[in-house]
């Protein structure tokens, strides 16, 4: 807008970077200073060097068992998620009535599905007698143990996330709803069937949203408390005892700010890594529509 | 791919009389019909099962609670929800959803003011250091919180603010979730700037541009944002916990945890009927603004 200052805009975004000052970069780098440090909150923080981290990698058998957990978790979760999220998109990307009813039904359990009271009902469904155990006897099976197997544990957390997979479906939709109809006809008259259709066509198209998904989906499942604190609390044997639980403990049990400071350290260095990862591999299979293209 | 049955280039379509291609093709588009509606109601039933059954087994007692999967009580209760809007603590829970309320209206306030701000300066303006701030700005979307939230708690340690709700919104205040932000930008960036331009040439200032033009256009973009972190707000658990410690400040996530541990376990239809309460406000402002919320999500999803 021609006759402002050019420093008028920095007027509106002024908010943002007071806050993003405050709340986040001075955190950031403190709690960086911290991980080197030893501090109790009762005597000011005393610098250690690397002893943290020695401890961490040496010798602390709970972090070895709660980074296995958590990588489990986290290549468990988010590829089921989002292979059934695009499985729904598909089959709902299709010229039908009624549409917007399923998406709607699709939509509410990842809307609830964050809170304190639907991982509560998690825990009722998954309990020795509770509907899923009723069902699988209706139907004549064993009753199974959820809560009393490490494996088992683990994976009714990954289920409640992939319940709620409507937000990622929802993006995958729009992606798909966006792919040029001609392409799909001009392939169906040259005869391909639909699988070859997906393959070949539509995946290669929506690469961009798949990217997107993965990394929002990863970083998220990386951060898991929820859960695991309400449904699992963590166990069996620390079978569900993922790193943000072990943080939580650490930091505000245990008032142990130092060591867990640079357990969340760790967590997002690998957080990092696997995005910094995610986008160099992106280059080679991800295909952006109008880039250096005509 | 419904379009297959019009397809107008083959040269056996442009004949009158269906052709043996044609009718397998619509009988093809008829069995797909089918099955996609089948499978998309089944899956449709388990996923919402899970909220049937809760809302169903809460009216239900004890007794019944073991004996069948089906969600529809047979004598139906309310004893459930009379003990469980007691709760286990001295306090009701009408304490709890006010408490809650004293966290969410500041923070869905504060959230969209300050976006609308900062959203408005990055789409509308040019100022130095525009570029790198927005790259943070995508930067911190991808940035976990698990980072910083130590620091955090020790920073709001050291203005007194423990037990106090100010830690849980005054950071939106600074439009601190660059989601937000973003979304807006991305809405704005859409909108043509001709009548904005046309509001200046009549000499109305750049803040009266933004509440008299922009704001409006903006509306459906504002509510899911509103919408978004409304949810998020009495989803979250972690800064609760980690901030409220008396039991009379409690919002609803953190009343339901306790209420819950302190229940006797076999107490189910109380324990279930609390987690409807719990869910009620979220699931109300939901299906209100449900329209407003799908559109929101569909007008972005047709663009681009």
């Amino acid at each position: 807008m021609g006759g402002d200052s050019k420093y008028l805009g920095l007027w509106y975004v002024a908010p943002y970077g007071i806050g993003l000052i405050l709340f986040t970069a001075f955190p950031f780098i403190t709690s960086l200073y911290l991980s080197f440090t030893d501090y109790d909150l009762l005597s000011s923080p005393e610098w250690v060097g690397l002893k943290n981290y020695e401890k961490l990698f040496t010798r602390d058998r709970t972090f070895e068992k709660s980074l296995k957990v958590t990588l489990t978790y986290v290549f468990l979760t988010v590829p089921l998620k989002l292979t059934f999220a695009l499985f729904i998109a598909v089959v709902l990307n299709y010229r039908l009535r009624g549409i917007n009813l399923f998406r709607t039904a699709y939509y509410v359990p990842s809307i609830l599905g964050g809170s304190i009271a639907i991982a509560v009902l998690w825990r009722y469904i998954f309990a020795e007698v509770g509907l899923v155990n009723m069902i699988i006897t209706g139907l004549g099976g064993e009753p199974i143990n959820w809560f009393g197997e490490p494996g088992n544990a683990l994976f009714t957390i990954t289920l409640l996330r992939c319940w709620q997979f409507g937000s990622a479906m929802v993006i995958f939709l729009a992606a798909l709803q966006s792919v040029d109809r001609s392409l799909y006809e001009a392939a169906a008259i040259d005869g391909a069937t639909p699988w070859r259709i997906f393959r070949h066509i539509t995946l290669p198209l929506i690469t961009p949203v798949i990217f997107f998904n993965l990394i929002m989906q990863t970083v998220q499942a990386f951060q898991e408390f929820n859960g695991p604190y309400i449904i699992t609390q963590g166990g069996p044997l620390k079978s569900t005892y993922l790193l943000p639980l072990y943080i939580y403990d650490e930091a505000f049990k245990s008032f142990d700010m130092g060591y867990a400071s640079a357990i969340a350290w760790v967590l997002f260095t690998i957080i990092m890594v696997l995005t910094l990862v995610a986008f160099w591999s992106s280059k080679k299979w991800v295909y952006y529509a109008g880039d250096k293209r005509n | 791919m419904s379009t297959l049955t019009e397809i107008p280039l083959t040269p056996a379509a442009l004949s009158d009389a269906p052709t043996a291609l044609q009718i397998k093709l619509r009988k093809r588009a008829r069995f797909n019909a089918f099955v996609r509606y089948a499978l998309l109601t089944i899956v449709g039933f388990i996923m919402i099962y899970p909220l049937l059954w809760l809302i169903g087994a809460s009216f239900k007692t004890n007794g019944e609670m073991f004996s069948s999967a089906w969600f529809w009580p047979r004598n139906p209760t309310v004893q459930g929800y009379v003990d469980g809007w007691q709760t286990s603590t001295p306090y009701t829970f009408a304490t709890f959803f006010l408490n809650s309320m004293q966290i969410a209206i500041p923070k869905v306030i504060g959230t969209a003011i300050s976006s609308t701000l900062v959203a408005y300066g990055f789409a509308r303006f040019d100022f130095p250091g525009k570029k790198i701030l927005f790259a943070i700005l995508i930067a911190t979307l991808l940035l976990p919180d698990v980072v910083t939230r130590i620091p955090q708690y020790l920073l709001f340690r050291e203005l007194g603010w423990l037990d106090t709700y100010l830690p849980l919104f005054v950071p939106q205040w600074f439009a601190w979730e660059a989601f937000f932000v973003f979304m807006l930008v991305q809405f704005l960036r859409a909108i043509p700037r001709e009548m904005e331009e046309a509001a200046r040439v009549d000499g109305a200032n750049t803040l009266q541009t933004l509440i008299f033009i922009v704001v409006p256009m903006l509306m459906p973009a504002l509510v899911s944002v509103c919408l978004f972190q409304f949810m998020w707000t009495m989803n979250d658990f972690l800064g609760p916990l980690i901030y409220i410690s008396t039991v009379e400040k409690y919002p609803i996530s953190l009343a339901l945890k306790l209420s819950i541990d302190a229940t006797e376990a076999f107490n189910w239809n109380q324990i279930l009927a609390m987690t409807v309460l719990a869910l009620t406000p979220s699931l109300v402002v939901f299906f209100l603004a449900q329209k407003s919320f799908i559109e929101g999500i569909s007008t972005g999803g047709t663009k681009g």
